[in-house]
């Protein structure tokens, strides 16, 4: 453990959050004209049929795996009676399938906003940026993914990475652990922050008003003129299903 | 009973000669940006025809609006919420560009820049999407004036629909074609599916006068209310990816302007008023099971605003006075409620609109006339309108969900009227029998003559303000007019365009409008950030900025002005009465 091992997994970390935290609501706060999908199904909608869906249900079932994998300690799922190799093999399936549908959706986004015109003419620099970065995240999660089918201990990242990811949740960051797994979790974990931090000034944003609440409002919205005014307790007529 | 106020509008469609003032001023004063080039919330189709966009009346394939289900309750045609979220990435019934049109610019700067050459340059069309040259192939009013008919109009879904009934129902040759125009704009409906439709919650209905509006801080551009809006209009701006609609002009409307769209209207022929209805019913009258009965269902919800028990649930519900007088006056209530010769467009789609149409009566006295009969007298008015050259089925498709019995009954007012005040007019006996036949009285249609005949004004717009209590908020104190670059300000912050802090939305202060309308001297734009409004421009004098700064010439020469092109300078005094015109 040197000095490099504790700022990238001591310091980098709060860092991250920090800005992330801090730039939402700065964001939020400053742009919220701004705060949009910025779709482009408009201009084409054959290539976005395939590949959006593609790309956002397969990130979908990635952030389940990541939750899994960090937050549930090795010791639970031992307790529970599910072997390490069990374990190992509908991790593996299931984030390989994931991962690579996820990455084959966005490689068709990244290709329908090159070669469509007025696609590409809706490209800013920022978005550029953000398909860098998180092509490159998808692409180093995907390899360990792969290599961990490897086998091997340094692969097993349920006594490295999550240890660590846990332990910053109780400000006392294992820098140990971290720093004893494999170069590629390194380095997808380091892209990772990357993302996150540039995550609340980019697109990337309209993640965070993924519109759940949807399901429970009534479906007609009444609003007052009045800016003060509270909104009526009881809408016009009765919810319809 | 739980009483709403709802601004509705009523068209007659009698007058409207199809000349698009009405679009071209809404663009003008709404809809001039980019992102927004191909948007239209005021378009005027020409029947038969595909409409814009293209065919967004066949619901079968753009799936908007509500459909009854099984179980008699209220579901909207695209899906409900799960399948909402579900179809969320990529929605499957979203209009793409072309089903609208390419927005086009040309290519002006060869004009004056090509070299000198053999060919007179031309200025080619570029696409304002991709920003390459392009063949234009369609547009908001392509088949304007019926123009490729025989190509274009069979694909009119309402004609398909009559040709599926019967073979010869809507002619299309040219001897025997029919055209009428119909202006659209949104329908504010009672029972709105684009509401409904958006997944984030920020369109909604207002509590005080019924206008659907998009918050555009909260619009995410999920893009779901363009699927869910059978009317197609709620457009997406696909530069800022936020949606956007006709706002029923609020801003004006809220200090008792009309629409710009009725106030510029050649033909006189749109009317605004309040609607009082009954908003615990609204559900159910829109979950009739009969598609020909939503017409009288929806007729149902409007109350009489002369009932007292209705006046008083009114108060209760916290309408004010002022609004229910308008109410008492209101030109769209008499004439969908009183008269009942205004219709909805499409009550099948069950979102309970709110624009009301005055059927159009064909050229039919100078038909009878040409066949040897005496086309203003009632017998043969009423015996030749199921002979019309525009047929009735075709209206009955478009406000009543095929059922003719109404649109009869409309046309045979219509009719009555005109052979009622022929003898008002020739000084000859009333023939009260007349009005009898279409269940008036001869005070009625007298009435009715005036409000659609005359058409004063103050008649046409019983606009009432919003509540004195809420003046102060309206004047827009906290106006950032003083921002970045003033209200003009346009262009990209830092997340792509349009993003940055929010513009204001009016740039009008209630005074300066007021102001300009009462006033009688030209209102200096030097205070609104030295942008010129010629749609406020009230033809007298020049407003300065109106030109620019006259370049590089000697200073003691006058620079030329306006005053030439109207042959008045601007220090000609006004009328005495500027309402005496409009």
């Amino acid at each position: 453990m040197n000095g490099i091992d504790v700022l990238l997994w001591g310091v980098l970390p709060y860092l991250m959050v920090v800005v992330l935290v801090g730039g939402t609501i700065w964001r939020y706060r400053y742009d919220k004209f701004g705060w949009t999908t910025r779709s482009s199904e408009l201009y084409e909608s054959r290539l976005l049929r395939i590949g959006s869906p593609l790309f956002h249900f397969g990130l979908l079932v990635v952030i389940v795996g990541h939750v899994i994998g960090l937050v549930i300690p090795k010791s639970w799922t031992d307790a529970a009676g599910l072997s390490q190799e069990a374990y190992h093999v509908q991790a593996l399936l299931l984030g390989a399938i994931a991962g690579f549908c996820t990455l084959v959706g966005v490689g068709i986004l990244v290709y329908r906003r090159r070669t469509t015109g007025p696609v590409f003419r809706a490209t800013t620099r920022n978005d550029k940026l953000m398909y860098v970065v998180l092509v490159a995240a998808i692409v180093a999660g995907l390899a360990t993914t792969l290599l961990g089918a490897a086998g091997g201990e340094e692969h097993n990242y349920r006594l490295t990475v999550s240890p660590w990811f846990r332990s910053l949740f109780v400000l006392q960051p294992d820098v140990a652990a971290m720093s004893g797994s494999g170069l590629a979790f390194q380095l997808h974990t380091l892209i990772g922050m990357v993302l996150f931090t540039i995550w609340p000034f980019t697109r990337l944003v309209h993640a965070f008003t993924a519109p759940v609440h949807y399901l429970f409002r009534p479906y007609i919205v009444y609003r007052s003129r009045r800016p003060g005014a509270a909104r009526p307790t009881r809408p016009g007529w009765d919810r319809t299903r | 009973m739980r009483v709403m106020a709802q601004m509705g509008m009523v068209m007659n469609l009698d007058k409207c000669i199809g000349c698009h003032t009405c679009s071209v001023t809404c663009k003008q004063a709404w809809t001039n940006r980019s992102g927004v080039e191909y948007v239209w919330f005021n378009n005027v189709e020409t029947r038969p025809g595909q409409g814009y966009p293209r065919r967004y009346q066949d619901q079968e394939q753009w799936k908007g609006g509500w459909v009854r289900n099984r179980r008699g309750r209220l579901t909207l045609k695209a899906g409900g919420r799960w399948r909402k979220l579900m179809t969320i990435f990529a929605n499957p019934v979203l209009p793409n560009i072309r089903d609208y049109y390419e927005p086009w610019t040309y290519d002006y700067e060869m004009l004056t820049d090509a070299p000198l050459g053999d060919d007179f340059p031309v200025a080619q069309p570029k696409s304002l999407i991709s920003g390459e040259p392009m063949a234009i192939e369609w547009s908001a009013n392509w088949d304007d004036d019926l123009g490729g008919a025989p190509e274009h109009a069979p694909r009119d879904p309402i004609v398909e629909r009559l040709r599926r009934e019967s073979e010869d129902a809507v002619k299309l040759d040219y001897e025997q074609a029919f055209m009428f125009f119909l202006p659209r704009i949104c329908e504010h409906c009672l029972n709105p599916s684009c509401v409904a439709s958006c997944p984030s919650g920020a369109m909604y209905k207002r509590v005080e006068d019924g206008i659907v509006l998009v918050d555009q801080d909260q619009c995410r551009g999920w893009r779901m209310c363009v699927t869910g809006c059978p009317y197609k209009k709620v457009y997406f701006n696909h530069r800022t990816g936020k949606a956007e609609k006709c706002t029923f002009c609020y801003p004006r409307v809220e200090v008792g302007l009309p629409t710009v769209c009725s106030e510029t209207c050649v033909g006189r022929l749109r009317y605004i008023g309040l609607f009082l209805y009954d908003a615990d019913r609204v559900t159910a009258a829109a979950s009739v099971a009969d598609e020909r009965d939503l017409y009288e269902s929806q007729l149902d919800l409007l109350l009489d605003p002369h009932d007292p028990a209705v006046i008083a649930q009114a108060r209760a519900d916290g309408i004010a006075e002022d609004w229910l007088a308008a109410a008492r006056r209101s030109p769209v209530y008499k004439l969908a409620k009183q008269y009942r010769v205004a219709l909805p467009l499409h009550p099948e789609f069950r979102t309970m609109p709110m624009v009301w149409y005055i059927p159009p009566l064909s050229p039919v006295v100078d038909r009878l006339t040409e066949t040897g009969h005496d086309g203003e007298d009632a017998g043969n008015l009423f015996g030749a309108i199921d002979a019309l050259r525009i047929p009735i089925s075709y209206l009955a498709e478009l406000f009543t969900a095929g059922d003719p019995e109404p649109v009869r009954g409309v046309l045979q007012k219509l009719a009555a009227m005109r052979a009622y005040m022929r003898d008002v007019t020739l000084d000859r006996p009333r023939d009260e029998s007349v009005a009898g036949a279409v269940g008036m009285t001869g005070r009625e249609i007298v009435e009715m003559y005036r409000l659609l005949a005359i058409a004063k004004y103050e008649e046409r717009y019983v606009i009432p303000t919003a509540y004195e209590g809420e003046a102060h908020q309206l004047e827009e104190l906290a106006c950032s007019l003083d921002v970045d670059g003033g209200p003009g300000m346009v262009g990209s912050g830092p997340f792509g365009e349009g993003s940055g802090s929010p513009m204001p939305v009016s740039v009008e202060t209630f005074h300066a409008l007021r102001h300009r309308q009462t006033g009688d001297r030209v209102t200096d734009p030097e205070d609104r950030g030295a942008r010129i409004n010629l749609l406020n421009w009230d033809g007298k004098g020049r407003p300065a900025g109106l030109f620019p700064p006259p370049h590089e010439s000697p200073p003691d020469e006058a620079p030329p002005g306006p005053g030439d092109i109207t042959g008045r300078s601007a220090a000609t005094p006004s009328s005495s009465d500027p309402g005496v015109d409009r």
